[in-house]
């Protein structure tokens, strides 16, 4: 792979990740939200891919393949299951309406390359280069995590959080070690089991997933 | 000698331009028409029938309302001639267009800028409900859609270094790779968004519709009649016909013209009509599988743009 060819494709994945994090916040209905998180593990996966290839780094392809399982399949069929048992939170009901959302997420991403200018310094790669967009997918998903009151959402802002940070792992140490990256991934899978579970207990005692139905007491 | 004949056949590429667009857009739009009535099950009209109402518009009795002042039969005519100065200047068939160097993307905006603004004074001058409410409407729209654009344009001009178009058209024939950078898809997307705003298109506007509560750009034009109305409908079509010529050679920029000799022109004017009829074809297709989105929706699907388009300029200042 050449010179130019990886940063290009380095690059448009890395992007893709954060557009996929900033769309989460444009779409109102949830199937196509975790649709979207399906095709930013996807993009993910091709960033650990495309680093793995260009260092001949047998391992990382590993990871970039679990990574692929456990994101762009795994986790969103999980996630797709609870909608589909739970017609109320088909939609998400943003706090904050969708254009200001948009407006603050364009206003993270630039918060993100403002903070991450010693960092790049200190990584003067073409990968570390691009380590705001991983920086800016997060901040992204802190912002959809409490901005979203249904659980379902904040499942979905907890894994844009996650996405964001495996992005910044993998540019800044241009691969994690096999058995970290399970760990994290095992992880976030174990989390959104747990979740999966707690919603479902949450429906049978309250009868929806609105979180905000929690801040009063029952006996 | 030589500037003679360069400066000749610039002028007779700019002016091909011109007949091109405005011969090209009522065609496009019958074009369109004919796929969306195709794809609905109905025969549709003939492809050259715009054409044909336009003819019949120009025969006409000149009738106008009788309180309206000088901005409405104004109106019309700077629309026809802002998107015909720009079709002259844009790199459609040829990267070497007359005055290319005063064809700069900021400039082009604001000239087919003028030719709306003065419409949507037109569609107030007469005095009615439904011109006002059509212009206060489509002026929204437009003032959503321009921050996006101008955001759209700073992403784009990465590559170059320039917002000049003909240098960025250049500069993409010359470097093919700019095009998969993320900075220019991503400007790519959301210049594609503000150009079907901007061309009052499904999902922002329904271009077929008369029904009051929906209508943008037909509320606007109500009270034009006869050779009026045809030319507002020429300098729209003129226009969409503009603005996807200028998305296509964005995005696929080959087959243009180099040089303004006869081949190459003839050439280009063919790869120009194939592209701009493919995504014409293209957007009729989508027009037809998609609903219009409600009016108060609208912001939503703007500040999308403009978020596209500032994704697009980060990554411009990322991926290098």
């Amino acid at each position: 792979m050449s010179a130019s060819d990886y940063s290009s494709a380095l690059g448009l994945a890395a992007a893709v990740v954060l557009l996929c994090a900033v769309v989460t916040l444009w779409r109102r209905s949830l199937g196509s939200i975790v649709r979207v998180l399906a095709v930013q593990g996807l993009a993910l996966a091709c960033v650990a891919m495309v680093i793995g290839i260009d260092q001949h780094d047998a391992g990382l392809m590993v990871v970039a393949v679990l990574v692929l399982a456990a994101k762009a399949i795994v986790v969103p069929t999980l996630i797709t299951r609870v909608v589909r048992h739970d017609p109320a939170s088909r939609e998400t009901q943003p706090l904050v309406n969708v254009p200001a959302s948009l407006v603050a997420a364009g206003a993270l991403t630039f918060l993100a390359f403002a903070a991450t200018r010693s960092v790049t310094l200190l990584v003067p790669t073409t990968a570390g280069r691009l380590i705001p967009l991983g920086l800016a997918a997060m901040l992204v998903g802190f912002f959809a995590l409490v901005t979203r009151r249904k659980a379902v959402s904040q499942i979905v802002g907890i894994l844009l959080v996650d996405n964001g940070v495996a992005l910044v792992a993998f540019l800044a140490t241009a691969g994690v070690p096999l058995i970290v990256e399970l760990g994290a991934s095992l992880d976030v899978m174990l989390a959104v089991v747990v979740l999966q579970v707690l919603a479902t207990q949450l429906r049978a005692r309250h009868g929806s997933l609105d979180l905000d139905q929690l801040t009063e007491l029952h006996d | 000698m030589s500037t003679v004949f360069h400066l000749t056949g610039v002028a007779v590429a700019s002016g091909v331009q011109v007949v091109a667009i405005a011969a090209g857009g009522p065609v496009l739009v019958g074009a369109m028409r004919k796929v969306r009535c195709r794809l609905e099950g109905r025969i549709g009209p003939p492809i050259l029938q715009p054409l044909r109402d336009i003819r019949k518009l120009f025969r006409k009795e000149r009738i106008r309302p009788d309180q309206s002042t000088w901005i409405f039969p104004l109106a019309p005519v700077v629309l026809v001639a802002t998107v015909a100065v720009a079709a002259a200047i844009t790199p459609l068939v040829t990267t070497e267009p007359a005055l290319g160097s005063s064809s700069d993307l900021f400039a082009l905006v604001y000239l087919l800028l003028v030719g709306s603004t003065l419409l949507a004074l037109a569609g107030m001058d007469a005095g009615t409900a439904f011109g006002g409410m059509g212009s206060s409407r489509a002026v929204t729209i437009g003032a959503l859609a321009e921050p996006a654009l101008l955001v759209t344009i700073l992403a784009l001009s990465f590559t170059a270094h320039s917002s000049n178009l003909p240098a960025i058209v250049r500069a993409t024939l010359a470097d093919p790779g700019s095009l998969a950078t993320p900075q220019r898809l991503f400007a790519l997307g959301a210049l594609l968004i503000v150009i079907v705003a901007e061309s009052g298109r499904l999902p922002v506007d329904n271009p077929a519709t008369h029904l009051e509560l929906t209508m943008i750009h037909e509320a606007m034009i109500l009270e034009y009649a006869g050779p009026d109305l045809a030319l507002v409908t020429v300098g729209e079509a003129m226009r969409l016909t503009l603005l996807l010529g200028i998305f296509v050679n964005l995005v696929v920029p080959w087959g243009m013209s180099t040089s303004t000799n006869v081949v190459g022109i003839a050439v280009g004017l063919v790869a120009l009509a194939a592209k701009v009829a493919a995504v014409g074809v293209a957007l009729a297709i989508f027009e037809v599988c998609s609903a219009k989105v409600r009016l108060f929706r609208l912001p939503e699907l703007l500040a999308g743009a403009f978020v596209l388009a500032l994704l697009g300029v980060v990554s411009g200042l990322v991926v290098r």
